[in-house]
């Protein structure tokens, strides 16, 4: 088994914000982060998908391939984006776009594109909000 | 509003500075030297050390998060920065007994962090050397 990541870079906005909260909480919990104005982010998107090499190629999945489906799946959506308000999974207030979350829906996103590669599965997104910073999720509940 | 309830891990990078010599008294001068070249200098010399500290859990649904960083930073600040940062490692009691070599700092780190953070939420701690080496300790 081979594991197999590649990276891409995103700029996004977003706000940490609780509906359900008064002001003065989301503002405890979430500190600067919960500015309504929001603020912004170079992202880091890692995947890494797992499998063996295919005997006649070498790759366990064609890079040029898994950065197409990167950048259909997530960046398109991502990028130069509120993720707030322009992606549909943290409008409305349903999902607070933290780190961990946007590593969940990118996880989402990439997972059935992926699982139509033979022989390669998701294995991990790892998102980092700044070099320091970063989520990362393995699938599962 | 409702997250799902998955696991994922969240993670931070901090850097301190600190000072060391890997000299095991257990062994001759001649030994130490073989062992450790150029780290066994009587002096001790320093590193400019990353520690990333990642925990893992549900992810909460009110909050979107694993663990707040502010409850992370604190940790790590109170337990793991205030006592290495711009020390020299040899001198601290937790190092009496153990040579202070980038594995045992490692284990160390987790070993702080683990007593004083959530129960089961301390994933692994990497302890990067320079930018060519990194440790990495996941309990047990």
């Amino acid at each position: 088994m081979i594991l197999l990541t590649r990276r891409a870079t995103f700029s996004a906005s977003h706000y940490y914000w609780n509906e359900a909260w008064t002001a003065e909480k989301n503002e405890a919990v979430f500190g600067r982060c919960a500015n309504r104005n929001g603020h912004g982010h170079n992202y880091t998107l890692e995947v890494t998908v797992a499998g063996e090499p295919d005997p006649v190629t070498g790759f366990v999945v064609d890079l040029k391939w898994l950065k197409d489906v990167m950048e259909r799946e997530v960046l398109a959506a991502f990028d130069h984006r509120h993720l707030n308000l322009e992606v549909e999974e943290f409008g409305k207030g349903k999902l607070i776009p933290t780190t961990e979350n946007i590593a969940i829906t990118a996880w989402k996103r990439l997972a059935p594109a992926i699982k139509k590669a033979a022989g390669a599965q998701l294995s991990k997104v790892r998102v980092y909000e700044t070099p320091e910073i970063f989520a990362e999720y393995r699938g599962g509940e | 509003m409702s997250g799902p309830a998955a696991k994922a891990y969240f993670g931070r990078r901090y850097m301190l500075s600190a000072s060391h010599r890997l000299h095991a008294d257990a062994l001759t001068a001649e030994e130490n030297r073989a062992a450790y070249g150029k780290c066994n200098n009587p002096h001790g010399h320093g590193h400019n050390y990353v520690v990333e500290v990642v925990v893992g859990g549900p992810v909460n649904s009110e909050t979107g998060m694993v663990m707040n960083l502010v409850d992370l930073d604190l940790a790590v600040q109170t337990k793991v920065l205030e006592r290495f940062d711009h020390t020299n490692l040899n001198l601290d009691s937790l190092f009496e007994d153990r040579v202070p070599t980038t594995e045992n700092l490692c284990r160390t780190v987790f070993d702080l962090l683990k007593e004083t953070l959530p129960a089961d939420s301390l994933e692994h701690v990497r302890v990067e050397e320079t930018e060519n080496n990194f440790f990495e300790c996941y309990g047990a």
